[in-house]
């Protein structure tokens, strides 16, 4: 009976520091980790061709989600740039990540339009969208975010509230990392060498 | 207009859990009423009342769009900690349901399923390890200090699993707390905790919410940045947002320990004028933190 507890204690003991030796997270992330805290990438959306895709096309690359609006005034245009800039310091590792940028806004962001915008920010943005609104509302809820609609002024334009972070998964779709609006382009550009090289 | 409210009442994340909770406690409440009609412990109007508030104030912060509020606003979820964790259990507890809802419950669910978990060893030392007079305060604002740290707050919101978490702590701690504080006076279970313990203990609480409340709300850091990355329900100034979140935890909670105060002091001086006849006056003085 006694060795059989002591075996028992052992293993525990042993178990205990296995799972403290390999939880051990090597790197050192300068961004917020999520790893293991939110839902991996899942959608069903057009992109900015018009092709309908899902999270399958893009596998293997690391995949940046943002939800924006092009005609954002501020916050939208200086995320994009700075994930631009980040993209522009790692060389040819660049075309192993993806930006997704998802628009809250589909009545005025059309598919020739989510181009045009995408496409000045670099060959890794891709514009998704739906006109489902349910569709859209629930992808949003998945990463526990929100977006709603201000009034429209005397021109008919109007601003949208959106989440301001850049959700990062990796190479098989998990969720990594988190890009707030305060972290800038030396750390984004780091924590995406990191994972682009494999981990 | 119709639409809009019946779509604000609809759970924005659906549990099961809290639905039959809420409903079957209003559902035992409500037999028990019936069953207890013209019985001199019936409850009155307040009592009731009391109960019914506690009761859906917690069910419509749980399950309506204003959880949806309270994960979009910083200031709301301080709102929603404030009735989850103070004044929802606080009311149900002093609407004293237990004789109404024993009345109630079915004859099968306190026979086979609530006296055999209550009688269990196990539940029995969790009940007086929670309800120990140094573990429960440190518990209650314990929490508070936990689910409010930056970080460990960042990964509640955005974890659905540790968001419930947060919020069930938070709901089961208060009924615990409470309970223990204004609930029955003499508990099953548990050794009686003088009037003095208890005004002692409401004070341990008070202090540390009134600091952690007034540095949130006069700090000039951004200490929730959470809430821009979840999108805020409406716009607002952040720091504003923080601000009111952090008066909310600071006066409103810190407040509730003064009302429980009075509530323990009218017992205390009420159980006194029971005792003089008897001709026992010291009998109080024994639990009082002087000795």
């Amino acid at each position: 009976m006694v060795r059989k507890i002591a075996t028992l204690l052992a293993i525990t003991v042993a178990c205990a520091l296995g799972v403290t030796g390999c939880s051990k997270d090597p790197m050192k992330w300068d961004l917020v980790n999520i790893t293991g805290i939110m839902e991996p990438l899942a959608f069903s959306l057009t992109d900015d061709h018009g092709q309908a895709v899902t999270q399958d096309d893009y596998r293997g690359k690391v995949a940046l989600l943002y939800f924006g609006y092009t005609h954002c005034p501020d916050v939208c245009p200086t995320t994009l740039a700075r994930l631009s800039q980040a993209l522009s310091t790692m060389g040819s590792d660049a075309d192993k990540v993806r930006v997704l940028f998802v628009t809250v806004d589909p009545k005025r962001d059309t598919a020739d339009l989510l181009k045009t915008y995408t496409d000045s920010f670099g060959p890794q943005f891709v514009g998704l969208r739906t006109d489902d609104l349910d569709r859209l509302k629930a992808f949003n809820k998945r990463y526990r975010v929100t977006f709603g609609y201000g009034k429209p002024d005397a021109d008919g334009n109007y601003e949208v509230s959106h989440s301001s972070a850049v959700f990062i998964f990796d190479q098989q779709g998990k969720a990594r990392l988190i890009a707030e609006a305060t972290d800038d382009v030396p750390a984004i550009a780091h924590d995406l060498k990191q994972l682009v090289s494999g981990n | 207009m119709f639409e809009t409210v019946f779509s604000f009442l609809l759970p924005w994340e659906f549990s099961p859990t809290v639905l039959v909770l809420c409903a079957g406690s209003a559902l035992i409440y409500l037999r028990g009423l019936v069953r207890g009609r013209g019985r001199t412990d019936a409850p009155g109007f307040w009592r009731n009342t009391a109960f019914a508030i506690g009761l859906v104030s917690m069910y419509a912060f749980l399950q309506t769009h204003l959880d949806y509020l309270s994960q979009h606003m910083f200031w709301i979820h301080r709102l929603q900690h404030l009735v989850l964790h103070h004044l929802g259990p606080f009311l149900i507890v002093m609407s004293a349901p237990q004789v109404t809802m024993r009345l109630g419950a079915p004859e099968w669910l306190r026979r086979y399923v609530l006296a055999p978990v209550w009688r269990n060893p196990v539940t029995q030392a969790g009940y007086r390890l929670l309800q120990n007079p140094v573990i429960a305060p440190v518990l209650f604002t314990g929490l508070i200090i936990f689910w409010l740290t930056p970080s460990i707050h960042f990964t509640a919101m955005l974890s659905l699993p540790r968001y419930n978490v947060m919020n069930w702590s938070m709901a089961i701690d208060g009924l615990l707390f409470w309970w223990l504080i204004v609930g029955p006076e003499h508990q099953a279970g548990l050794r009686f905790l003088g009037y003095g313990r208890r005004m002692l203990l409401l004070w341990a609480i008070m202090l540390p919410q009134i600091g952690i409340g007034a540095y949130i709300a006069l700090t000039s850091k951004l200490l929730y940045s959470v809430y821009g990355v979840c999108g805020r329900a409406w716009p607002i100034e952040p720091m504003t947002d923080q601000g009111i979140g952090g008066l909310i935890t600071w006066i409103p909670a810190s407040m509730m320990s003064v009302v429980a105060a009075l509530v323990v002091l009218a017992r205390w001086r009420r159980s006194e004028r029971a005792d003089e006849p008897a001709g026992t006056p010291g009998a109080v003085l024994v639990e009082a933190p002087s000795r």
